[in-house]
């Protein structure tokens, strides 16, 4: 929509505020980009709640790169052990907690905002699945989502790094070693990561600066992307029907409302709940019972002990399952490689998502009983999944039934979906989509 | 000039052969960059050997030391342990250490040069982590009932006999690795270095 339009430049009422809005204008694109983005950006009329978490995501990226800024003036990243005989990296943390002013807030808001993060975009992804949102033409919103997925799991993996606790440790050392398992190059390549023969100052150093530079500027810059492209294609909706299709004699979409200021007063309501359930967990449970922040972390790391039960954080389980779920060599390749595969596969897999998807309705409200039921096996999978993944490997379900074979099946599930949906999302049955959005 | 080509053929490969030392001029300028990533002068230099005094580990018992970051482990098998290892050969992914895991001169049943003392770099070959020692038999240790003694690798279930052999079907793909290791005297060991080093 910003394309297709040319914006006049402003023009000054002849105040003194008017003519330097003219001056600026005549210089820097401010109108049009504020009309093509806000005020003109039309979007469908029936947004419903699913549609907070994109704005939300922005919000807590904002919360993350302002409470990081602050962290950064306090933390140290030094993996050498000082004249107490703790590492300074950890000892800064702690530092941080007990005696900077208000410095365990700035913590807190930054450890329960990596995540408030995951939950708001795998929620945020999951309308995208349920609505279709990735489907032609906005394959490449969807792309560029997937690449700020990963990107996301960059971060968030390098920046638990930091604290150097056990978990960090440990999670780190399993991570990196995930890349020697990649045939030939694999023992040079985890080696050229850690900048050391094991996970130790070099590693910390450099994941210091990936997690406050490197991988933060590529991240604005696909969240740039991913909005451009939302705005060159115009928003999805709960029905999954195009509002460009009927549009008034202006050219604007009949089922169309300006961004500004319906939805930019709709998301402050998201906002606010948001802050609310966000501020509770800051407050009363900040450590989220050891799923938020690990009790093994507070433990400084130990190279020479891994602790009896290690496991990721929670957004990362359901992929930690996938990797544990290969344990047979393939090809004469060691499992670990299968590993590997199945936890890199699990991600970029959705990226494919598109192309994969035959049917010819996007929305699940006109989707038949194949989707429905085969999109609940799957969220019921990734929870199982994530479940596990934060279990040790000998774990069983009320004791019996052993965890380990359930892993695998529900992988093989996890892919199947995916994998045979181009054969049934085409023989399902549908619902005819109605011509224009519905709204209750 | 021909005709299909409405530029100045001449400026135009002019510019195709500017890129292109340019562009192989700006992928020499990543070398630096990413060589600066490796493994630092200091960081290769540290890795001395290590000596260590045996004198008071008792049969059964184990110790962990450092060397190049890593946790080295030395155990002194007891009788018991040692004989779990040929009851296990049929169980193990590789018996013989067929692959080159250790040096040659521990390359034989009991993967070590004194038949008790094991010496083996504590990190799964899986993905790292360090294995606990999970030495009671079965059930005492939560393991099965057929569980001999061994190691566990509390990350992803790896398991590992008293000779640092994996089990078969196991994340890990290879048994423990013994580091290069001579006595200096009957309880003093040096790791890091053989007698070939010495």
């Amino acid at each position: 929509m910003a394309s297709d339009t040319h914006y006049e430049k402003y023009k000054s009422d002849g105040s003194i505020q008017g003519n330097a809005l003219e001056w600026f204008d005549a210089r820097f694109p401010a109108t049009s980009m504020w009309r093509g983005h806000l005020s003109e950006y039309y979007a469908p009329k029936n947004f419903n709640f699913w549609y907070f978490f994109g704005s939300l995501a922005m919000l807590v990226l904002v919360i993350q790169i302002a409470t990081g800024i602050f962290l950064t003036m306090h933390y140290k990243p030094d993996a050498s052990v000082n004249a107490s005989g703790i590492p300074v990296a950890f000892a800064s943390v702690e530092y941080i907690m007990r005696d900077v002013s208000w410095g365990w807030l700035i913590r807190y808001m930054h450890s329960t905002g990596a995540s408030a993060f995951f939950v708001v975009v795998y929620l945020h992804m999951f309308r995208g699945m349920l609505y279709g949102s990735y489907r032609q033409p906005r394959e490449l919103i969807w792309v560029f989502g997937v690449l700020i997925f990963l990107c996301l799991m960059a971060e968030a993996f390098m920046g638990y790094l930091l604290p150097w606790g056990q978990m960090s440790f440990w999670g780190a050392q399993v991570i990196v070693n995930l890349f020697s398992a990649i045939p030939l190059i694999g023992d040079p390549l985890s080696l050229w990561i850690r900048g050391d023969f094991v996970v130790g100052d070099a590693t910390l150093n450099r994941f210091f600066s990936f997690h406050v530079i490197a991988v933060p500027l590529v991240l604005l810059g696909l969240v740039a992307a991913h909005i451009l492209a939302l705005h060159e294609v115009g928003s999805n909706n709960p029905d999954g029907v195009e509002i460009k299709k009927h549009k008034d004699a202006n050219g604007i979409p009949l089922d169309g409302i300006p961004f500004h200021p319906y939805y930019s007063v709709k998301d402050i309501v998201g906002v606010v709940v948001f802050l609310m359930v966000f501020s509770i967990i800051l407050f009363f449970a900040p450590e989220g019972g050891g799923y938020f922040l690990e009790y093994n972390n507070f433990i400084p790391a130990d190279p020479l002990k891994t602790p009896p039960h290690i496991a990721p954080v929670w957004y990362f389980t359901p992929y930690y399952s996938l990797l544990r779920a290969m344990v047979w060599p393939i090809f004469g390749i060691d499992a670990k490689f299968w590993g590997v595969v199945a936890m890199g596969a699990g991600v970029v897999v959705f990226a494919f998502l598109p192309w994969l998807d035959r049917s010819p309705v996007k929305s699940i409200r006109y989707r038949g009983p194949i989707y429905k039921t085969l999109l609940t096996l799957w969220v019921i999978s990734f929870f199982v999944l994530g479940f596990l993944g934060t279990k040790p490997p000998s774990y069983a379900f009320f004791g019996v039934i052993p965890g380990a074979p359930v892993t695998q099946i529900l992988t093989a599930y996890y892919f199947l979906f995916f994998l045979t949906m181009p054969w049934w999302s085409k023989i399902d049955k549908y619902k005819p989509e109605p011509e224009r959005v519905t709204s209750k | 000039m021909s005709k299909e080509c409405k530029v100045d053929c001449g400026r135009r490969r002019l510019v195709v052969a500017t890129a292109a030392v340019g562009g192989a001029g700006a992928v020499a300028a990543l070398v630096p960059f990413l060589s600066s990533m490796l493994p630092s002068e200091r960081a290769k230099a540290a890795g001395a050997p290590v000596e260590v005094d045996i004198g008071n580990l008792e049969p059964g018992q184990m110790m962990t030391v450092e060397w190049r970051g890593k946790p080295v482990w030395i155990i002194n098998r007891s009788k018991e342990m040692l004989e779990t290892l040929t009851k296990l050969a049929d169980t193990v992914a590789d018996p013989k250490s067929s692959k080159t895991m250790q040096p040659d001169y521990c390359k034989n049943e009991t993967r070590s040069i004194k038949p008790e003392v094991l010496v083996a770099v504590g990190i799964c070959t899986h993905l790292g982590c360090s294995p606990s020692s999970k030495f009671k038999k079965g059930a005492e240790e939560g393991m099965g009932a057929e569980w001999l003694g061994g190691f566990l690798c509390p990350c992803h279930g790896s398991k590992f006999d008293f000779a640092g052999r994996v089990f078969k079907s196991m994340p890990a793909p290879d048994n423990l690795e013994v580091p290069p290791h001579t006595y200096l005297t009957d309880t003093r060991i040096l790791i890091g270095e053989d007698k070939k080093g010495a």
